[in-house]
């Protein structure tokens, strides 16, 4: 059974690779991609920036800074891939895990981290990147992106919207009715599934008896195995499903390939349920060295070009450290806003009270 | 003056098209809201005027029904979603919960979610089991939602459509024994804020404190007690969180008697939260302790003894009698 859901690459069509751990471009029959040496260096900026958000951040959460990280390590292509696919007027649903995706939507990573420090439980506006809030119950945010695509169909918008969600969410009955929902209204939304083969401890086998994409099948819409680890099979793939989709022909599920390399977050210790040769494995696959190798090979980059994005990396990471560090505290008071639009007296009252019993101690010279 | 008799459902119906005509956001969605026009009717005709891409018919799936609503509204639609029957909210209970009631707050003010879930609840109408609960405890007691109640016509043809123009998500609880109960209803009166409760009926002696299907029984039971000399102030809280502390502590400093009166068990109830209230504020004017007449700690029991568990003309008799002989 694990064999029949871990199929090799070459096995074929079915699962859908153009960048091969090698470097090398393969063409698919149903996923061409036309894209310039420009193109690709700006996938491996992406991938490389990502990538550094997410060990700068694993480092201030052991640094003491951060409460909680969810770590993307592996996952870079998968995110990058979906996240370029997007436009403007796309949607995204998240998870706790995508700032790949937040990246590539524009989101600025200063304000994720502030969920895990403690500082905000979010606090971005979805509005203003597409990117929407992220969800740490498993799976809601599927039929919130369901919804939102059916609003889109209401309104005549010409976005389409994109549900983050994994391997162990795929369990989740929200999942299943956002499948159904989907599938019934036709909506233009589509499923990615970043299966990155563990659920915290769980692997795949606990989640599924058959392969992730050939769900849809049952649900009526169609569903794609891409390699997650290849961001131009991501891209070519997540972009066909949103064409698909803004054309009014419905949702499709596109299940990514990939695997987790950290912790589920950084309070997890999967030395408890996995081998290392699997991680092993994986590192054979990494996202951001097959890229690196099929620009050196074509001469689409030069050294100097590498050496530009290492540098605006760790840009990026001070920035991201800094950013971090100045996140201030709110004020105790302001605990109380934003739970209603147009108020309560209940919260109003408390409020007072609240802001009374702190005032005492300021009145008592402590 | 637009005065016409309507049953509390029909009212309902008539309020909701009002809301679906004010606003071209407002979406209605449910299990068999659109052609059938719900189990208790409370949607019928609305489909057939404003089209199956506003009032839809959903798939089975609750959680589904109030997680699309989310989306819905992210994306500047109103949904009003219509949950069959008080029993079958918990399939969207983590929706409502987790994320209906959260979503403003997590998002620090971006995200308003104006929606409405209409649940008809409550017992007395011969159902089988998950048919006949009082659930109304759990949202009034999550931070992020509000909570009301019609028990009248008038009421119902009002407050449905305050509901649906809130930009707050509401838990709309209609008494579904009290469907075809009729009254007048002045459809062009200004109403009262939705956040008010009502002095159903005034009086010197008792204050009872109820609200939804009990407020009529309520009214009946002060009616009976008028024979004996006694003479019941009833309030219909209507609004069940936030809860309008005003006209509760108004009145029970006037009788120094007070009695809260729900469906639900009693046991850590909203019962038990205005019994809290009312001593912590009305201390010194108290007579007697608070009483709470209600449903038994047990799931709600089959219909031929349901009677001897909701709150009857007898047993709130009987605690007022207790109250006033304290």
């Amino acid at each position: 059974m694990t064999e029949a859901l871990r199929p090799q690459p070459s096995e074929g069509p079915e699962f859908v690779q153009l960048l091969t751990p090698e470097g090398e471009r393969v063409a698919h029959p149903d996923y061409d991609l036309e894209i310039s040496d420009e193109e690709i260096r700006g996938l491996y900026r992406d991938l490389l920036m990502v990538r550094r958000i997410d060990t700068e951040a694993t480092a201030l959460q052991r640094q003491g800074e951060l409460g909680l990280w969810a770590s993307l390590l592996g996952q870079e292509a998968a995110q990058v891939g979906a996240g370029r696919a997007l436009t403007a007027s796309d949607f995204a649903f998240p998870t706790y895990r995508e700032h790949g995706v937040a990246f590539c939507k524009g989101v600025d990573p200063v304000t994720l981290l502030g969920l895990f420090r403690g500082t905000s439980q979010g606090g971005w506006d979805p509005y203003q990147n597409g990117f929407g809030l992220y969800t740490i119950v498993i799976g809601s945010q599927t039929l919130h992106a369901t919804g939102y695509a059916m609003g889109l169909q209401r309104d005549g918008g010409d976005g389409a919207a994109m549900a983050f969600f994994g391997d162990g969410a795929s369990s989740q009955g929200d999942v299943n009715e956002a499948f159904v929902w989907a599938s019934v209204f036709n909506a233009p939304v589509v499923f990615f599934c970043q299966n990155n083969q563990w659920a915290i401890s769980e692997p795949l086998e606990k989640q599924t008896r058959i392969p992730l994409y050939r769900r849809a099948q049952g649900f009526g819409f169609p569903g794609v195995r891409v390699d997650g680890n290849d961001v131009l099979a991501v891209l070519a793939v997540t972009r066909q499903a949103l064409a698909r989709a803004r054309e009014g022909s419905g949702p499709t599920l596109v299940e990514a390939w990939t695997y987790r390399m950290g912790a589920h977050t950084t309070s997890d210790d999967p030395t408890r349920y996995r081998l290392a040769a699997e991680l092993e494995t994986w590192k054979l696959k990494d996202p951001i060295e097959r890229v690196k190798a099929h620009l050196s090979r074509s001469g689409g980059a030069d050294a100097t070009f590498f050496a530009e994005v290492d540098t605006a990396a760790d840009e990026l990471a001070a920035h991201l450290r800094a950013g971090c560090l100045a996140l201030p505290d709110p004020d105790p008071i302001t605990l109380f806003d934003n739970v209603y639009a147009e108020g309560s007296s209940l919260l109003d009252e408390e409020r007072e009270q609240c802001a009374a019993y702190l005032a005492s101690f300021a009145a008592a010279g402590h | 003056m637009a005065a016409r008799t309507l049953t509390l459902g029909k009212a309902l119906n008539e309020g909701l098209r009002k809301a679906l005509e004010a606003d071209p956001k407002v979406l209605i969605m449910g299990e068999d809201v659109g052609r059938l026009g719900g189990v208790f009717r409370v949607t019928d005709g609305l489909q057939k005027d404003f089209g199956e891409d506003r009032v839809i018919d959903t798939p089975l799936a609750e959680s589904g029904i109030v997680g699309t609503a989310v989306g819905l509204a992210i994306r500047g639609f109103r949904p009003v979603c219509e949950i069959q029957f008080d029993g079958f909210v918990f399939p969207a209970f983590d929706q409502i919960v987790s994320q209906v009631a959260k979503m403003r707050y997590r998002s620090a003010g971006h995200v308003a979610l104006p929606i409405t879930i209409r649940i008809p609840y409550g017992g007395g109408i011969g159902a089988v089991e998950h048919h006949s609960e009082s659930p109304e405890t759990y949202f009034a007691h999550t931070p992020g939602l509000k909570v009301v109640t019609c028990s009248n016509p008038a009421d119902a043809y009002s407050m449905i459509q305050q509901a649906v123009s809130c930009d707050d998500p509401i838990v709309f609880f209609e008494p579904k024994r009290r469907y075809w109960d009729k009254a007048e209803v002045d459809t062009d009166a200004a109403p009262a804020p939705l956040w008010t409760a009502r002095v159903a009926r005034a009086g010197t002696d008792v204050t009872v404190i109820t609200y939804g299907p009990s407020v009529r029984t309520c009214l009946e039971a002060a009616a009976a007690a008028e024979s004996e000399g006694r003479d019941i102030e009833v309030i219909d809280l209507r609004a069940l969180s936030p809860i309008d502390w005003g006209a509760v502590v108004e009145s029970v400093t006037k009788t120094q008697h007070a009695v809260v009166v729900a469906e639900a068990p009693v046991f850590a109830s909203l019962s038990a939260e205005v019994a809290a209230r009312i001593s912590e504020r009305c201390f010194y004017s108290l007579e007697a302790p608070v009483l709470r007449v209600g449903g038994y700690s047990t799931p709600y029991p089959t219909s031929r003894v349901e009677e001897d568990f909701l709150p009857d003309l007898d047993r709130i008799l009987d605690a007022v009698d207790r109250s006033l002989a304290f």
